[in-house]
């Protein structure tokens, strides 16, 4: 139990809405131990994105506890980093500035001139090296994306939380990014969450995927996902994977409603 | 560059000769339309005038826009960061709006007669704005909720997220509505002028012209009209390119 660095305990909410609460989850449990890199997926509207505001601390829950390195989360927090779908740069800034922002932000050891080398650092690990002056309009959607996971590195935060940052991009773009989170986590001692429509995305960059069930939602499945660190595209065309995935299908399926559970195929 | 002032330079003198060829060939007399060549005598006439009135207008009206920038922020920022807020003050401020600002000039030089600066800096501001209020408005309530995640993820307080994100996000709007309210703000001014008994300004000088029927003196007086007016629309357009240059999409 103590040495899970995200843990979060039959946590359930609902939003007030005018047609009256609506509940989004119920009873969810979610343990990520420090350095651990988990995928969350489920069917679409069932609640993920709500779960990474309760971790990043955008919202409390109705009950149920969330906890990060041991202290309850009631409000953000900067030891979080986050990235979306939408890469939300800031277009009067420079990409460098972009990256920049969190150390603006909350309270840092580095200096100014660390944090500047600290950017340019992250910016060539993801391959944007000789873009740190350009505008965010001159740069492509996959390489915007990356500039967006540089600036939520950029504050070394303990939590990495990705909410469908690779949803928007083509297959190729995409592998390419998978690629750059391995080489990202095997500098950076970050813990991930990682929100995913892409089953495949989840068993490549994940070593445990959580699939939740339909709204309201709970978790419904917990994969460990059988290969460790950094891995190769060639793995996803390995007969584990294909177990793996066929596993992960048809507990999408049943979240959806579409198999009843117990009757497996 | 060369391109960019000689253009419009050009473009003017066209529209001098054709005005002067329409006088001319039309063979109007003075008292229907006067012809540029007239405007020469009507300035160095009354050059003091013109320094003196054009002045008062100039700085009547951009005090009038100075707190109408001042106002239609505030009030934008209420609007924009409440639901509430917005809900209770756009039908004031839509109905406002709507009533046509030269019934309220007569009404207004009526109720404070005789100050005249407060009067007309009164109408610039009214009349000006609005539409400071709806962009900012408008800009900081449809700031995509994720841009305001991003900070606030790292703990960062309303102002900073103000500050940072919401303000510079707001900028181009709010300078698209600037060079309206500029606009405004000159009519504003300039109806007060004209409508305001003993008033001062430019448009205080068209009304002496018209009452002494020095028609090249109320031409005179639009030409300098106009020329303010360019003035202070390319003062806006050079603070839109300093402080929002970035919204703008390199051509392709
Ligand atoms: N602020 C809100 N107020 C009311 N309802 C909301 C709000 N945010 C989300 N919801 C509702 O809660 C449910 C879960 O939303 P959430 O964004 O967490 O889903 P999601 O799993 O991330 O979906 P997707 O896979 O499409 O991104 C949805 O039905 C949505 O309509
Ligand atoms: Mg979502």
């Amino acid at each position: 139990m103590s040495e899970a660095l995200i843990d979060i305990r039959g946590v359930r909410h609902a939003y007030r809405t005018a047609s009256g609460p609506l509940p989004v989850l119920d009873g969810l449990d979610v343990s990520v131990p420090e350095g651990g890199f988990v995928a969350v997926v489920g069917p679409s509207g069932c609640g993920k994105s709500t779960l990474t505001r309760l971790i990043a601390g955008l919202m409390k829950p109705d009950e149920g506890e969330v906890w990060l390195h041991g202290s309850r989360v009631t409000s953000p927090r900067s030891t979080v980093g986050m990235a979306f779908q939408n890469p939300v740069l800031l277009e009067w800034r420079s990409i460098l500035k972009n990256v920049l922002l969190p150390l603006e932000i909350v309270p840092t050891k580095l200096s100014k001139a660390d944090g500047e080398a600290r950017a340019r650092h992250l910016l060539k690990l993801v391959g944007l090296e000789g873009f740190e002056d350009k505008r965010p309009s001159e740069l492509s959607g996959g390489m915007r994306q990356r500039a967006s996971l540089c600036r939520a590195l950029i504050h070394q935060p303990e939590v990495l939380i990705l909410d469908e940052p690779f949803g928007a991009l083509d297959a190729f773009t995409r592998e390419d990014l998978w690629q750059i989170m391995h080489a990202l986590k095997a500098e950076e001692p970050f813990t991930g969450v990682l929100i995913t429509h892409d089953l495949r995305e989840s068993i490549f960059l994940a070593d445990r995927v959580v699939v939740l069930s339909g709204r309201p939602a709970r978790t419904q499945y917990v994969l460990d996902v059988n290969f460790k660190g950094p891995r190769d595209i060639d793995h996803l065309y390995t007969p584990e994977a294909a177990e793996m995935l066929n596993t992960l299908r048809h507990q999408i399926e049943i979240a959806q409603g579409r198999t009843e559970a117990g009757h497996a195929a | 560059m060369l391109r960019k002032i000689a253009v419009p330079v050009v473009a003017c003198i066209v529209f001098l000769a054709f005005w002067e060829f329409l006088v001319w060939a039309n063979g109007w007399p003075n008292y229907v339309m006067a012809s540029p060549s007239d405007l020469p005598a009507a300035y160095t006439k009354f050059w003091n005038l013109f320094l003196v009135m054009g002045w008062q207008t100039l700085w009547r009206t951009v005090l009038g826009l100075l707190i109408a920038i001042v106002f239609g922020v505030f009030l934008g920022m209420i609007m924009g960061f409440s639901r509430t807020m917005r809900d209770a003050l756009y039908p004031l401020l839509v109905g406002f709006n709507a009533i046509p600002k030269a019934t309220v000039v007569p009404i207004v030089a009526l109720m404070f007669v005789g100050a005249h600066d407060f009067n007309t800096v009164l109408i610039a501001f009214m009349i000006s704005f609005f539409p400071i209020a709806v962009s900012v408005s408008i800009g900081l309530s449809t700031l995509e909720p994720e841009y305001r995640d991003i900070l606030r993820s790292l703990g960062a307080s309303q102002a900073t997220i103000f500050w940072k994100i919401a303000l510079p996000k707001t900028l181009p709007e709010f300078f698209g509505a600037l060079k309206v309210a500029v606009t405004l703000a000159f009519i504003g001014t300039n109806l007060m002028e004209i409508v305001s008994p003993h008033g001062r300004g430019l448009g205080a000088l068209f009304d002496s012209g018209k009452t002494n029927s020095d028609y090249p003196l109320m031409f005179a007086v639009l030409i300098a009209l106009a020329f303010l007016g360019i003035v202070l629309y390319y003062v806006v357009v050079a603070l839109e390119k300093i402080f929002a240059g970035w919204a703008e999409r390199p051509q392709g």
